[in-house]
This record gives structure tokens, sequence and C-alpha cells, in this order.
């Protein structure tokens, strides 16, 4: 391995403040990474010529004196970002060869600070998955393995990609989005970093839409202050979102270190959930004994609607669904099937351009807000949406941020739970409820289990309240001193 | 409940993706189990709750009633798979 892809960000970027190496070196070390890496498929498009462009910028930039907040940070972005000039596809067969004549404002906001793109990575087609399966390019491969075996895992989804890149030493960080979990799911899996702003903290802008009311941008990366570090860049108003928020955003990064002492932590006892594997539940009460020992005082708490957040998800989530993917209909962009008639022609490329999973929940989605169901089921989960939403108003009336564990499970085999819908869907039980309201949320590596590995924790924080999910995520990355590292086999 | 292959053909209809007749049937299977594992929402009471269709209780900025953006049908149609003269071409619907 090189020396220059096992580097933090925050050591990548003050290696090239200080001149140690140029962002050229550090970039084409990562393309020799992501080069010799091909077996993870985590990229679908490796774009190593506009990286080095990028790079050769950024030196100037640098040389200049005129560095911006990541100048010359080689990062990966997935492919749900609109990215200009370079094909951006969901990794789904409907957009086909789509390449944006726009730049996703995310994506815009890094650029301006002076990162570097190294590629478009691969994710589950429009999000929706729990294991990257549904991947029109086929599933990602996490770089950890069980010890002593070969089976082949999931890196989690929808950002298995994001997440294996960042795991794997391909990238310094990556761009994600998280509607029912898929930033942090994927990062508990892969022994990463991944944080879901508030709703509204990252424009929506140029991100393919999958369910635009719960759909939110992050990042992934290998330490919590990386995370901070890439957040406040990708965060911020924008107006070509109506939804994006108009506050100020904070430095996140200055929130890491600080202590935490005197927070009020709450356990929500509803995420006690049967079955949960008893690794897991050591490593929550590990993190409880963690906090506590940085001064925090820790409470249980109640939020009484937990099991009813998935089902509501899975009314909400494919309504808006199969009202975003009505735009495919082979007409301005994307594949075309040709046929006979107009109807025929968007039957056919719908038919082909769509996968299984994403076909079921435009189905799901049509049929409850279909004439007759609309109120018994759509109107029905926007109810039982604020319930869930007021369950967290209260507990945050006498606590500053909740603790659970990120995922109920460590990372499975691929196709272990593929034939079963909903079982991958309760991947995302204790993740899924922050999306309903709103609300921002981290999951960091905690530990590994018995087969080596690696398992998250989850942070909840109130509305806007990031700076305090870095603090709390900070003092438990000290406690945690999670060193493990994936055994080098691709 | 339970969604029969009729129902799957309708819903496929309206959602403009074809399924051939052979696929009715697990489809209904599939979407069956998922709707009875949703109906666990009818145990929540809901009487005089406010359906919350957004994530954060803003009311939606306005804006001046102009022209932002446009006269751009390059970029517009470079994505086509058809386009001719500055507009895109699309399968005869008026016979």
């Amino acid at each position: 391995m090189n020396a220059l892809t096992g580097l933090t960000l925050k050591a990548a970027l003050e290696g090239l403040r200080s001149r140690r190496f140029s962002a050229e070196e550090i970039t084409r070390a990562h393309l020799d990474a992501i080069e010799s890496a091909r077996a993870l498929n985590a990229f679908v498009l490796e774009t190593p010529d506009k990286a080095l462009d990028m790079a050769r910028a950024s030196d100037a930039r640098i040389a200049a004196g005129d560095a911006g907040a990541l100048e010359g940070a080689p990062i990966g972005v997935k492919d749900l970002f609109c990215t200009r000039g370079v094909r951006s596809t969901a990794a789904s067969r409907v957009l086909g060869n789509f390449i944006p004549p726009y730049e996703s404002t995310v994506t815009a906001n890094l650029w301006r600070d002076g990162a570097v793109m190294l590629g478009k990575l691969n994710m589950d087609e429009f999000a929706m998955g729990s294991s990257n399966e549904t991947s029109a390019f086929g599933p990602v491969i996490n770089p950890w393995r069980s010890a002593g075996s070969n089976q082949q895992l999931t890196p989690g989804g929808s950002s298995g990609g994001s997440a294996a890149a960042v795991a794997a030493d391909l990238v310094l960080g990556a761009t994600a989005t998280d509607t029912g979990g898929s930033i942090r799911q994927p990062a508990s899996l892969t022994g990463t970093v991944g944080i879901k702003p508030t709703y509204g903290r990252c424009s929506r802008w140029g991100v393919v839409a999958f369910a635009s009311s719960l759909d939110q941008a992050g990042p992934i990366a290998r330490t919590v202050e990386d995370a901070a570090i890439l957040l406040r860049s990708m965060s911020g108003h924008d107006e070509k979102d109506s939804t994006s928020l108009p506050n100020e955003v904070p430095d996140f990064q200055s929130f890491v270190g600080r202590s935490p002492k005197g927070l009020r932590i709450g356990v929500p006892k509803e995420y006690r959930v049967d079955g949960m594997p008893p690794e897991i539940e050591s490593l929550w009460a590990q993190g409880v004994a963690w906090l506590k020992d940085a001064g925090c005082e820790v409470v249980e708490v109640s939020l009484p609607h937990t099991r009813y957040a998935l089902p509501a998800y899975y009314i909400i989530a494919p309504a808006e669904a199969s009202s975003n993917l009505a735009r495919y209909d082979g007409m301005r962009y994307g594949l075309r099937v040709d046929a006979p008639t107009l109807n025929e022609v968007y039957e056919s490329t719908r038919a082909a351009g769509f996968g299984d999973e994403v076909k079921r929940r435009i189905l799901i989605g049509t049929y409850v807000l279909s004439a007759g169901y609309y109120d018994a089921y759509y109107l029905k989960a926007q109810k039982v949406r604020r319930r869930i939403a007021d369950d967290f108003d209260q507990a945050f009336g006498s606590v500053d941020a909740l603790l659970t564990p990120t995922a109920p499970s460590a990372a499975f085999g691929l196709g272990e739970n593929s034939s079963d819908p909903v079982a991958m869907y309760l991947n995302d039980i204790f993740t899924v409820t922050v999306n309903l309201a709103g609300l921002p949320a981290l999951s960091l590596p905690g530990g590994v289990d018995a087969k080596g590995l690696p398992l998250g924790l989850q942070l909840i924080g109130r509305a806007l309240d990031e700076g305090t999910l870095f603090t709390l995520a900070g003092a438990l990355e000290q406690a945690a001193d999670f060193k493990a590292r994936p055994a080098r086999w691709w | 409940m339970t969604i029969d292959a009729a129902t799957v053909r309708k819903v496929a209809k309206l959602a403009h993706i074809r399924e051939s007749d052979d696929r009715l049937a697990p489809l209904a299977a599939e979407l069956s189990s998922i709707m009875q594992w949703i109906e666990q929402l009818n145990e929540v009471d809901t009487a005089g709750v406010d359906p919350m269709a957004s994530a954060v209780a803003v009311s939606l900025p306005l804006r001046e009633d102009v022209v932002t953006a446009g006269g751009d049908s390059g970029p517009v149609l470079a994505n086509a798979p058809g386009a001719r003269g500055g507009f895109f071409v699309v399968p005869k619907v008026v016979e």
C-alpha cells in the first residue's frame, strides 16, 4: 500500500497545505489504489483524467496561496449526484448513458472548496436497497471478511460503494445519501463514520430524487473529524432547493474534541428488539459506559411508536418514489425502448429500465396512492409519521441526544437476505425513524463482533444540532479506539 | 389487504410498467406480504393527528415570477433519445 492512501482527510489536508506532497501525487496514489481494487466493484465510473486535471489546478491554487478548505483532497461521489459532463446513472439502466449538463449543488460546493473527484461510486438502484444488490452494475463487495472465511459480504446500502471505498482506502472521503439509513447502515457495516444531517442542511438540487421528503445527503469518512470537515463543505442554503434551510452552517470540526461533560443522553428502550445479537447489545452497553466515563448523564427514554416507523416508511417512501420516478418515460433522456404506440414505449422502457426492487416500490407507491386507498394508507402513514416525530420532541425535552445501535446485524453474505423483501427492509429498523422526523444522526464504529466484523453505534440529535453529535462522537471515538482494518484480499 | 393478480395488472398499467402475465401472480404474492406487514399501522391511534408531509416546519419560500433561466435547448436536448430542430422527437400520439 502507498503511504498517501492510508491518511485521514485531516492529515492529508495538512500534508497538502505544508506541501509535503502535491495534490497530483496523492491523487495518483488513490487512482492506483482504485485500479488495483476493481474486485470490490466500488466504482461505476473512474475519472482519472478529470481527477488529474483537478489535482493540477489544486496544486496551482496551493502554490498561489489560494487553497480552499478541501484543496487537493481526492474523494469519491455516489452516482446519485449529477456531475456535469460525467455520466450519472443512479445505478439504473433507465438512465443509460445520461450525462448531466449541470452539477449538483453538493458536489459544486465540494469542488468550490478544492476537492478532487476520483470517480462515481456504486450504489443500490435509485438508492433503494440495503445491500447494494439492486445495482445495475452488480453489488459492491465489502472489503471486510469474517475471520477465516472467503465469503463475500455486503457493504450495506444504498451507499455501499461510498462506504467500501472509504474502508478500503480508495478515497479520503465520499459523498453519500440517506433516505432510510443509506449512509449510516453501510458506515456501520464497513467500520466507517457517516452522518445524515438535519433534513435541509444539504441541498437536494441535482441529486437524483428517491423520496423527496426523506432524502438527505451527507459524507462517509474514516474519522469523526473528517466527516465534520466534509459536511461543512457540503452544507448550505441553496435557492434551487425550496426545502434547503437558510440557517448558517457551523464549523462542525470545532465541535470535535470538546468535552461532552454534563450532556444528558437518552437510551430508547424500544430499540432493544427481539433477536438482537448479544454482541450488539453489549456494544450498546459499552457505549453507555463510555459516555458515562466522559461525564454524561445517561437515562432511559421511551419512543413508543418506534416499531411503526418502518411500515410507515414503506408507504411514504414508495409513494414519493412512484411520483418522482414517473419522469423516466424514455422521452427526454436515458433509455428508450421503441414500440408502436406512445404508451407501449413508456411501458416497455420502464419494464426494461427498472430493476425488480425499484418496480416493486413503484407498484406499492402507485397502489397506496390509487383511488380508494389514499386515506387508508398514505394519509394514515403521514399521521403515524407525526406520532414518531412527536416521540422525538418529547424525548428531546429531557435529553440532548440519543444513543442506539446503528444496524441490527454486522455485514451479511451477498444473497442472504435478497429473497425476502421485508427481511431486507428490517436492516433499517434503527435508522429510518430519524428520516421520518428530519433529525440528524451519525454512525461510528464501536467495536467488532466475534468474527472480527465492525459494528456501529448511532447518535441521534435535535434538529440543527449536529454540533452536539460531533462532540459526543468524538468522545466515543476516542474511548472506542477502533483500530481494526480489513485485511487486504483484493 | 391481499392484492390479487388483477390488481397488480391495474396498478402496473397505472405505473406504466409492462408486466408479463406469468409475473402477475408472483408479484401479487410479494406485494400482499409487504402490505400485510404494513397493516400493523392500524394499531396506532391517529385520531386528531395532523398528517406530516414535510420533515421541517418551514413555509415554502416564494420568488418573483420572472424568467431565471431558459433559452438553453442545446443542453436540454443533449441527452434526448430523439431530437430534431430544437425539439424532442416522440412517438406519434394522434392518429
